[in-house]
């Protein structure tokens, strides 16, 4: 336990390292181009100063991102405009409505498939073409689309285009967990003259739990990108998303990188989510510890 | 007083892309009520096939088969026989006493009476106290047991075994062997039993039949002179050894001729 929190430290602190110098190279090159305006020679420790705290730089320093993150969340009201919080809730909102749909629209494809030969061989090729298009050339056709149906706001557009992302690694999962149990454990259901239903509620559906989960949590991950690619093109002003596109605009890359590091904190709290109430589900399932 | 189980002619093939497979060919067989009987012979002779036709897991190509004066599969929906797969084959995610309520759930039980019910079947074989404990937390030997218990928990008075102690060691096998032996004085079902040991089959069997593969097909069929009663002891005895012996030629012969 010891060690292992030693060797992740250890792999954060190389992290930072790595990045403070990447930020002194990629930063140099303005901050010698304003000190030969001055007619100033630098030093190089006074390079590395000078690239620390620039206001438009092209990489933002550790400190100037954290800073950031820090300023919008903790010192901002959860209401104002300018708090991370809220931008990360409206996006957190619509990733878990998309998310939901996504799952549920998987499942019931997977059944399908699992059972009817004819929809395996008409929705398996579709569903996997439908992965191959880019998400961010259906992004806005889906939003206007959506608001020339007549349905307001960004809500529903994105929750759906996070759906479109997340539905397939829940579809291949659970075909394969559905499909996981052997022909003894079939076999054993046919000698209790058990019906369809009993089979697939006392069988296969709880063989397939294992294979679920492993799909929710990858599921979760892209509902959230879903979401964000929902949130970028223009007229968004709320979300992540949206916060990464105004930045942009402003030319603010501590603002596009403290969003990103938001959106990749929300990620990686709600995979863990994920993993936690797996592990619980699991062991309940009598899974081994 | 008819036969619980009777094939007549039965035979099976298997069409696969490398041909046809005559996995049974003209298998004759009387197994009457309370009988012991037991199969064995060389992989690929039809065993497996054999207990599957009985059970109606696998329809026979060729020839008749009725179990307890009905068509198997009419025998399967009205819960004739228990099965026990040669792998335990307990769901994971079920603990023991689960796993055997699951017959019962689909049966119909009432909750009362599966409870008792397990309670029984567990103490049948000796596995009393571990009802709460998922398949993982019990050795080879145990997990097999509680498939037994598993077969043995709504009353159908055929027990199917295929190779039930195939994986276990020889130390376990002998005190299993002891005790399906002492389960099957107790409640008088007709047991079908797949091995690969000649020693198993002679001493749990009152009827030894010998099969022989490519086709499948019975060589000889050996009644036990012993009683019901009978320990690991008789295993010393001079009959016991003959009847191994024949077994053993029996199964020689099908080889040779193959
Ligand atoms: N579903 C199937 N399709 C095609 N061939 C099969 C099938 N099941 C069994 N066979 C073939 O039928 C023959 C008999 O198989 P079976 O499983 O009954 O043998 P067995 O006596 O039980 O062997 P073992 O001792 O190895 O379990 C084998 O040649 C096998 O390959
Ligand atoms: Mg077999």
């Amino acid at each position: 336990m010891m060690r292992s929190v030693g060797a992740v430290l250890t792999v954060l602190v190389a992290l930072v390292v790595i990045w403070y110098a990447a930020a002194v190279w990629m930063n140099s090159g303005w901050a010698l181009g304003q000190a030969e305006k001055r007619g100033e020679v630098l030093s190089f420790s006074q390079l590395v100063v000078e690239t620390m705290d620039q206001k438009r730089p092209r990489l933002p320093t550790p400190h100037q991102v954290f800073g950031e993150l820090w300023d919008t969340t903790v010192e901002k009201k959860v209401t104002s405009k300018r708090s991370l919080v809220f931008h990360g809730w409206i996006t957190l909102q619509s990733t878990l409505w998309g998310f939901a749909l996504g799952v549920v629209v998987g499942i019931l494809l997977a059944v399908a498939i699992v059972y009817s030969r004819v929809m395996e061989l008409s929705v398996m090729p579709w569903a996997v073409i439908s992965q191959t298009i880019p998400i961010v050339a259906l992004a806005p056709m889906i939003i206007v689309l959506a608001s020339s149906a007549g349905i307001e706001g960004r809500g529903v557009p994105k929750a759906i285009i996070s759906a479109y992302l997340c539905f397939f690694p829940v579809l291949v999962g659970m075909v394969k967990g559905l499909r996981s149990p052997s022909r003894d454990q079939l076999d054993l259901m046919r000698t209790y003259g058990a019906s369809g239903a009993e089979v697939f509620w006392k069988l296969r559906m709880p063989a397939s739990v294992p294979y679920l989960f492993a799909s929710l949590k990858i599921g979760i991950a892209a509902a959230l990108v879903g979401t964000i690619v929902g949130e970028l093109p223009t007229g968004a002003i709320r979300g992540l998303g949206a916060r990464i596109l105004i930045g942009d605009q402003f030319g603010n890359p501590i603002m596009i990188w403290s969003a990103l590091f938001a959106a990749a904190i929300l990620a990686g709290g709600l995979v863990i989510l994920f993993g936690v109430i797996e592990r619980l589900t699991l062991r309940r399932m009598g899974a081994a510890r | 007083m008819g036969s619980v189980i009777s094939a007549r002619d039965l035979s099976l093939t298997f069409q696969t892309n490398d041909g046809p497979v005559h996995a049974l060919k003209d298998v004759s067989l009387e197994i009457g009520k309370g009988e012991f009987v037991s199969f064995i012979g060389p992989s690929g002779c039809g065993k497996t096939t054999f207990l599957r036709c009985i059970a109606a897991l696998e329809e026979p190509t060729g020839g008749s088969l009725t179990v307890n004066g009905m068509s198997a599969d009419e025998a399967r929906r009205a819960r004739a026989y228990g099965y026990v797969f040669q792998a335990a084959g307990l769901y994971p995610w079920r603990t023991v006493g689960r796993n055997i309520a699951l017959p019962l759930e689909i049966m119909g039980f009432s909750k009362a009476e599966q409870q008792e019910r397990i309670g029984r079947v567990l103490d049948l074989v000796e596995l009393s106290g571990f009802e709460k404990k998922f398949p993982w937390q019990l050795s080879g030997g145990m997990q097999q047991r509680a498939s037994i218990a598993r077969a043995l928990a709504f009353d159908a008075d055929i027990l199917l075994m295929d190779e039930p102690f195939g994986a276990l060691d020889e130390i376990v096998r002998d005190h299993l062997n002891e005790q399906v032996l002492a389960l099957w004085r107790r409640t008088q079902k007709t047991i079908a039993f797949v091995t690969h040991s000649i020693d198993e089959a002679v001493f749990l069997s009152t009827k030894i039949v010998v099969m022989s593969p490519r086709p499948g097909r019975i060589t000889d069929v050996i009644e036990s002179p012993f009683p019901p009663e009978r320990g690991l002891d008789v295993r010393e005895t001079p009959e016991f050894i003959e009847i191994a012996r024949r077994v053993r030629e029996g199964l020689r012969a099908g080889t040779v001729d193959a």
